[in-house]
């Protein structure tokens, strides 16, 4: 008996050793599955730690969920793609300055035999409203995500009130999406960085893209001292000015997938 | 041959990915703990509960047979709101850590203990009461005697709550984050890679985690058969 306690101590012990083996310098970040999803962190954090020795935790959600995350004061900076939101946020006193990172876009993703012939619209709108009227199924995320938030300014824009039975409104990441609406045949809206990088196309491929209005920008939110004071504002600074920094810049840019240039560096 | 999961397992098992390892290192440590957190609380409080007669008793063992099955996105989100900056444990700064992950785990798998070891102490109860009566043995004597008694039931119910905690993401992913390298554990992982569209990885990884939850049940039964053969 006296044996088995030993080892359960020993146990206990070496478990907590290991979670505080944690403790070196770290800042939370909160962001959206598009970056992480890509492979866009994985590329450029490395590069950011062998500057500073500062370790980038990402947590990745919709954007909705980012900006509740640190609203609440649980993560000590912020990168999401919705422009409107992120100045609400800093009018809100939440954050103290949002800077341009980079931006990508959105491109439209559908069945190969395209039922609604939105490769040969000339706008986003024209594809907006061709799907509409087809009434060809069509994946939405549903998530209050930025792409969401982008998705349904896009039908606001060509004059659609997207329902019936042909709108389907999944309620998950970009991923979980693109994997439903290849198993449903489906119309969907995808950053090109996660479509570039997805694995699963089946009988996707993708229909629309160039249009401007899908412009997709990225932007970085330095958190208020002043709501949050316990934050690590010292080392989110350093990020923030890293991500907008010559260096930062050019790491975004040097990040490729299949040869392909994902996000295009564009602070200011 | 790429697409088969069964390959895919094994080629990261045999290739003995760092990060992989990394992975269900942290999925062991987190459930094992979990676990061990919840035992040490839930089987004194079902044996409390099966022997001691006090009002809302009744009351108390539904409500703890009805949390076997909260939903573990709900633990998650009531974890989340008290560990988060904003909540009552705020301050503790536990929040995306793997503490706080531990922490859902046990509130998953304490009531399963606390119910399921209640009905056996209350089953051995009734075979003992007699002797104990003569033996003139307290309450609180009888507790250790008949948890060491129901030790084999208590096993497969230590295996019923690792199970539980093992197999979750909908806790641990709101919980933890799923940071790369301090708080992705197996199902999270799993999570991700179908998210990527990497459907074959995500059912190999799949398999990695069944492949060791089938380990930890076998050491289990092999505990639980030794022990007998000694004691009987």
């Amino acid at each position: 008996m006296k044996k088995t306690l030993n080892l359960l101590l020993a146990g206990v012990t070496s478990i907590g050793l290991a979670f505080s083996a944690y403790a070196e310098d770290h800042i939370t970040l909160a962001s959206t599955t598009s970056t992480e999803n890509s492979g866009l962190f994985s590329s450029i954090l490395p590069k950011f730690e062998d500057a500073t020795g500062i370790d980038v935790r990402v947590v990745a959600v919709g954007t909705g969920q980012a900006f509740e995350i640190a609203r609440r004061g649980d993560a000590d900076s912020l990168l999401v793609h919705d422009t409107a939101g992120e100045q609400r946020f800093v009018e809100d006193g939440y954050a103290s300055e949002r800077a341009d990172v980079m931006y990508n876009d959105f491109v439209l993703i559908g069945p190969a035999g395209d039922p609604a012939n939105i490769s040969k619209a000339k706008t986003a709108e024209e594809a907006f409203a061709a799907i509409a009227k087809a009434e060809a199924p069509f994946a939405s995320r549903g998530d209050d995500s930025g792409t969401n938030r982008a998705e349904l300014r896009l039908w606001a824009n060509a004059g659609v009130e997207p329902d019936g039975d042909w709108y389907r409104e999944l309620g998950s990441g970009m991923g979980p999406t693109l994997n439903t609406a290849a198993a449903m045949d489906a119309y969907v809206m995808s950053d090109r960085a996660t479509w570039v990088a997805f694995g699963n196309r089946q009988n996707l491929t993708l229909l629309f893209e160039g249009d401007k209005v899908l412009f997709n920008q990225y932007g970085s939110l330095l958190l208020s001292e002043d709501k949050h004071p316990h934050l690590k504002h010292d080392l989110a600074l350093k990020w923030h000015n890293w991500l907008i920094s010559e260096e930062g810049q050019q790491a975004i840019a040097d990040f490729k997938v299949d040869g392909q240039q994902l996000f295009f560096p564009n602070a200011k | 041959m790429e697409n088969n999961a069964f390959y895919v397992a094994l080629s990261l098992l045999l290739n003995f990915d760092a990060a992989l390892f990394q992975i269900v290192a942290l999925s062991l440590q987190i459930s094992l703990l979990a676990v061990l957190v919840a035992a040490v609380l839930g089987f004194p409080l079902g044996a409390a509960v099966a022997l001691w007669r006090f009002p809302g008793r009744g009351g108390l063992i539904v409500v703890l047979n009805a949390l076997m099955g909260l939903p573990p996105v709900v633990a998650g989100l009531i974890v989340y709101l008290s560990l988060s900056r904003a909540g009552p444990l705020g301050e503790w700064g536990l929040l995306f850590t793997p503490g706080a992950m531990v922490i859902a785990q046990v509130l998953l798998v304490l009531p399963i203990l606390a119910a399921l070891s209640r009905q056996k102490v209350e089953e051995l109860l009734g075979e003992y009461r007699e002797q104990f009566v003569s033996l003139g043995m307290s309450r609180s004597r009888m507790v250790p005697t008949l948890l060491w008694d129901a030790r084999f039931a208590l096993l497969t119910i230590l295996l019923a709550g690792f199970g539980r905690a093992s197999a979750e993401v909908g806790a641990v992913m709101m919980v933890g984050g799923n940071i790369e390298g301090v708080t992705r554990v197996m199902t999270t992982s799993i999570v991700l890679e179908t998210g990527k569209g990497n459907l074959p990885l995500a059912l190999g990884l799949g398999v990695v985690l069944l492949s060791l939850i089938m380990l930890v049940n076998a050491c289990a039964y092999w505990v639980g058969e030794m022990t007998r053969r000694r004691t009987g």
